[in-house]
């Protein structure tokens, strides 16, 4: 990484010898309050979601310790054997508590796989694009023009229209219609890299094309994709639970956030709220406490934006 | 309005900048005036205050400017205290003003004819249509457009700079005002269009006794053109006085300073004449004289500021250390 | 000039092509046709008839070429619910769609740019403020939960509105349409705000951007100078400039207004043709899938030609590029 850090790297120069950018970084990200309130909640998040069987109270998918009696209670109602139910339960007298939980780490699970995985593709095909140029650019560049006039969530449906219900297939759904956001943000950000003595010089000495690439341009263009890929996770998790709300995504074994929120849709005309209440306020604190930390990621990584 | 009272009289007027950094003092107890027909300099470096002393005048300073004290007298009325809308009816009628950067000056989506006519109408109202087009036809044609007609239905990028210039100019003129203050009008444009527009702009204030106030940092502009001169230096006016007085006469160090580094006849062959330093930051001037650390002449006396004084009638200076003698050569 | 558009059309058709070739290869060769086709007790000889008769046994060139041909004439299939050919149901659902899709732009644009201009004009102000914390919820509510819960809140806790449906429609120029009537209006309102909140949230951010920009500019403090109202400053000055980039903007996302009516309109059951693509995959009905898919590429292609084509119309003339650069 030695020369990732010789090269122009993100954080200005002027950070000095005692400083390193890391922590000007962490303090930089931590001006803001809400963000740094944003990201407590969203590590918190994170954390509720890996360790679902550990902390939820009860195992929603345990058939045995489900019972339809304890169906549709309000929030903090006791079942019969003494639990309390916060928030209530579903339809079919599962504890919602466990079942958001359960739900997050589905819905989370589906967004950061599908993100990482479009992360890669998009930036492979961005580099490529940015480093070779000429018509490979222009061929590439017109692909992934074509592909940002369709919406997203467009692109989805079709496929999944096509391929059908299931976990794999709203992951290549999704990968599908997020990598050309990445390969756009990668090129224009290694299209002024390239441009820059410090490649040439790299060219001059007849470094192989992976080595240049991979070295030297790439670490440069991290700032824009990290910021990029927050917002585009986030994204990714509102559209799963969109097309599974819709009955086109994930499947009922796999009972994300939005197919909690589906279930509930049926009953809320009878007034039962908090079957898709809750279960949205859950996705939409993670979606916005995402989204704020992108934006001050923006800002933070943004050398433009520095006083 | 009573034919006694000059066209504009500024007297103590401040006008701070309340920014997150602390308070600057843009324009620090500035005093002028400019009668009928007069035109006055207002000469000093980008960033003495010279172009928001304008703004001032006309209640334009944005925020987190703010005009805290002083009078702005014109005709003997007091804009600081008249209301907004009185103000307004103001601008762009009696008083005009022309700016800087011709290309940025002109709305680029409207046309010309719209942006004229409007002019126009927001002063009275019952201007018909036609009329306003004829009127503003004329003012194109007064500032020398060719074919003044068929410009008026043109964009402004299908002027260059200096036709750019010549309609904004056409546009102050439009409502005949009293006043106009022109901030740099000519800096942006090349110089043989430079020569016509301050040509133009002599005549104009001869023939009509309209006021003129010239905002510039180039001497040698005012030196063909102005009746007197102010020249500031971070927020405050350092020497006043008729042209030909100050010119030939310079008593601040900084006055001296800008007409040593301005290029002449007998400066051929010598090192141009240079101020060391730089504009100090309005925020951090330092005590007492703010000129005092590129000052030549600077001493303990410069420690604290130097009030303004009038040596002669009609002359002012703010300098501890004058470079000549004011009233010998006077006498 | 024609030769850009000239160049856009053929690429136009290039993408209707490969988008067609796309859905054609999804549908007809990863998925099995036959399965569809036939009931589940058939017999062999019965598959061979069906394959043969759709013509399955052909290399499949022929059965693209064959597909495409049969689109050209407007023959995408029967549905197999309707019974009715899939392109007409379709056709049918469109201004349903249309006019979902317009009511939420023109919210968009009138509860958008005067949020926008003000939060531009006014940054710091509680009000500013408070417009923006609203743009940032309104960026990243998914809409299909606000759908919820705009039902459960003004339709089942307040009953003010109705919550599915179109309401009373009358006909205009022979198109059913609900805004012209009392009812259709109330039926129409609650879903077109959901689906244009977020529309609504992109203008604002667009428009307070704009105004930032332009707010600064020379030739605003001209304007104020020649003495214009604060109003006329505004609205012509101040707004024309503006107005470029949120057009633009708009008109690319009217597309996307459309894609997402698919989620409001399923939220609300708004009998549009999003509502029908959805109850068709549920249904399996396969004529309508394709049928769908290769409209709304059509919709889209046909959008983005005509803001290309409008934009490069309109740049010339403003040449604002050259200003801001």
């Amino acid at each position: 990484m030695s020369d990732a850090v010789t090269s122009p790297a993100p954080a200005p120069a002027e950070a000095g010898a005692v400083e390193t950018p890391f922590r000007r970084f962490c303090r930089d990200y931590a001006e803001s309050r809400i963000a740094t309130g944003a990201l407590v909640v969203l590590v918190a998040i994170i954390l509720v979601a890996l360790l679902a069987p550990w902390i939820s109270p009860t195992d929603p998918y345990d058939l045995a310790s489900v019972s339809i009696l304890d169906g549709k209670l309000k929030p903090g109602s006791q079942s019969m054997d003494g639990t309390t139910y916060w928030l209530g339960t579903d339809g079919a007298g599962r504890d919602l508590v466990s079942a958001i939980i359960y739900g997050l780490r589905i819905s989370l699970g589906v967004g950061v796989m599908s993100g990482v995985v479009a992360l890669c593709i998009g930036t492979a095909v961005g580099l490529a694009a940015a480093y070779f140029g000429g018509r490979t650019d222009t061929f590439i560049m017109r692909v992934v023009d074509i592909q940002l006039s369709f919406p997203a969530i467009l692109i989805a449906l079709i496929l999944l229209a096509i391929l059908g219900k299931g976990v794999d297939k709203i992951i290549i759904a999704l990968v599908i219609a997020q990598w050309a956001y990445y390969a756009r943000t990668v090129r224009a950000s290694a299209l002024v890299e390239r441009n820059k003595e410090y490649i040439e010089a790299a060219q001059c000495l007849a470094l192989g094309h992976n080595r240049i690439v991979f070295r030297h341009l790439f670490p440069n263009c991290l700032p824009p994709l990290i910021v990029v890929g927050t917002i585009q996770t986030a994204h990714a998790i509102s559209l799963e639970a969109t097309l599974s709300f819709l009955g086109v995504g994930l499947p009922i074994s796999e009972p994300s956030l939005g197919l909690l929120i589906s279930n509930g849709f049926d009953f809320m005309l009878s007034g039962l709220y908090w079957i898709s209440f809750f279960p949205g306020v859950a996705l939409l604190v993670t979606i916005v406490s995402i989204n704020l930390v992108g934006d001050q990621l923006r800002d933070v990584l943004n050398p433009r934006l520095k006083k | 309005m009573t034919d006694t009272a000059p066209t504009l009289q500024v007297e103590n007027l401040e006008t701070h900048f309340f920014t997150k950094d602390g308070v600057a003092k843009a324009v620090d107890g500035v005093s002028f005036t400019v009668g009928r027909g007069e035109i006055m300099g207002l000469v000093g470096e980008s960033g003495s205050g010279k172009s928001v002393t304008g703004f001032s005048v006309l209640g334009l300073v944005d925020p987190p400017g703010k005009v805290v004290g002083g009078k702005v007298l014109f005709q003997g009325q007091d804009l600081l205290s008249i209301k907004e809308e009185e103000l307004r009816h103001l601008r762009g009628n009696r008083i005009a003003m022309i700016f800087q950067d011709p290309m940025m000056t002109l709305n680029p989506v409207l046309r010309v004819d719209t942006q004229m006519i409007e002019t126009v109408q927001a002063h009275d109202a019952s201007v018909s249509d036609d009329e306003a087009r004829a009127r503003s036809r004329d003012a194109l044609g007064q500032v020398g457009i060719p074919s003044p007609e068929e410009r008026l239905k043109a964009y402004p990028h299908q002027f260059s700079g200096g036709m750019r210039q010549r309609v904004a100019i056409a546009i102050a003129l439009l409502n005949k005002p009293d006043l106009i203050i022109a901030d740099e009008p000519t800096t942006a444009l090349d110089v043989t269009i430079q020569g016509q527009i301050l040509y133009e702009a002599q005549k104009l204030c001869r023939d009509t006794g309209t006021a003129l106030i010239w905002i510039t940092h180039d001497l040698a502009v005012i030196a063909g053109l102005a009746d007197k001169i102010s020249v500031m230096y971070a927020g405050r006016i350092v020497e006043q006085g008729g042209l030909g007085d100050v010119l030939d006469h310079p008593a601040h160090p900084y006055t001296c300073g800008l007409l040593g580094s301005v290029p002449g006849h007998n400066t051929r062959g010598k090192r141009l004449y240079q101020i060391p330093g730089m504009t100090p930051s309005l925020l951090k001037l330092p005590k007492g004289c703010a000129f005092k650390e590129r000052c030549p002449h600077a001493d303990a006396a410069c420690e604290t500021a130097p009030e303004i004084t009038h040596p002669v009638e009609g002359r002012a200076l703010r300098c501890a250390h004058p470079q000549v003698d004011l009233a010998g050569v006077a006498s | 000039m024609t030769v850009f558009i000239i160049r856009r059309l053929i690429q136009s058709i290039a993408v209707v092509l490969v988008m067609s070739f796309i859905v054609f290869v999804g549908v007809n060769i990863v998925g099995d046709p036959v399965e569809m086709m036939v009931s589940d007790e058939a017999d062999q000889a019965e598959r061979e008839k069906v394959i043969k008769s759709m013509g399955l046994d052909k290399p499949w060139y022929i059965q693209y070429a064959r597909f495409i041909g049969g689109a050209v004439q407007g023959d995408l299939g029967k549905s197999f619910v309707y019974g009715e050919s899939a392109l007409k149901i379709i056709v049918q659902r469109v201004p349903a769609t249309l006019e979902l899709a317009l009511a939420a732009l023109l919210m968009a644009v009138v509860l958008g740019i005067p949020l926008g201009v003000y939060a531009g004009l006014r940054p710091d102000s509680v009000g500013s403020k408070t417009i923006m914390a609203g743009s940032i919820l309104g960026f990243s509510l998914p809409t299909f939960w606000v759908g919820l819960m705009f039902i459960m809140i003004f339709a089942v806790m307040l009953g003010w509105l109705p919550s599915t449906g179109r309401g009373d429609t009358v006909a205009l120029m022979g198109i059913d349409v609900s805004f012209l009537t009392a009812d259709g209006l109330s039926h129409l309102f609650l879903p077109a705000v959901n689906l244009a909140l977020f529309k609504i949230s992109m203008v604002i951010r667009l428009a307070r951007a704009g105004t930032r920009e332009v707010v600064h500019q020379d030739y605003i403090k001209f304007a104020r100078a020649k003495g214009l109202s604060n109003r006329r400053v505004v609205l012509v000055h101040l707004m024309k400039n503006i107005m470029i980039p949120v057009v633009t903007v708009l008109g690319l996302e009217f597309g996307g207004l459309i894609a997402f009516s698919v989620v409001t309109e399923t939220v609300f059951a708004w009998p549009g043709m999003g509502k029908l693509i959805i109850d068709s995959i549920q249904s399996l009905d396969r004529p309508v899938i394709v049928a769908y898919l290769m409209i709304i590429v059509l919709i889209f292609v046909i959008i983005n030609l005509l803001v290309d084509v409008l934009y490069s119309m309109l740049d010339p003339r403003v040449r604002l590029s050259e200003v801001k650069s």
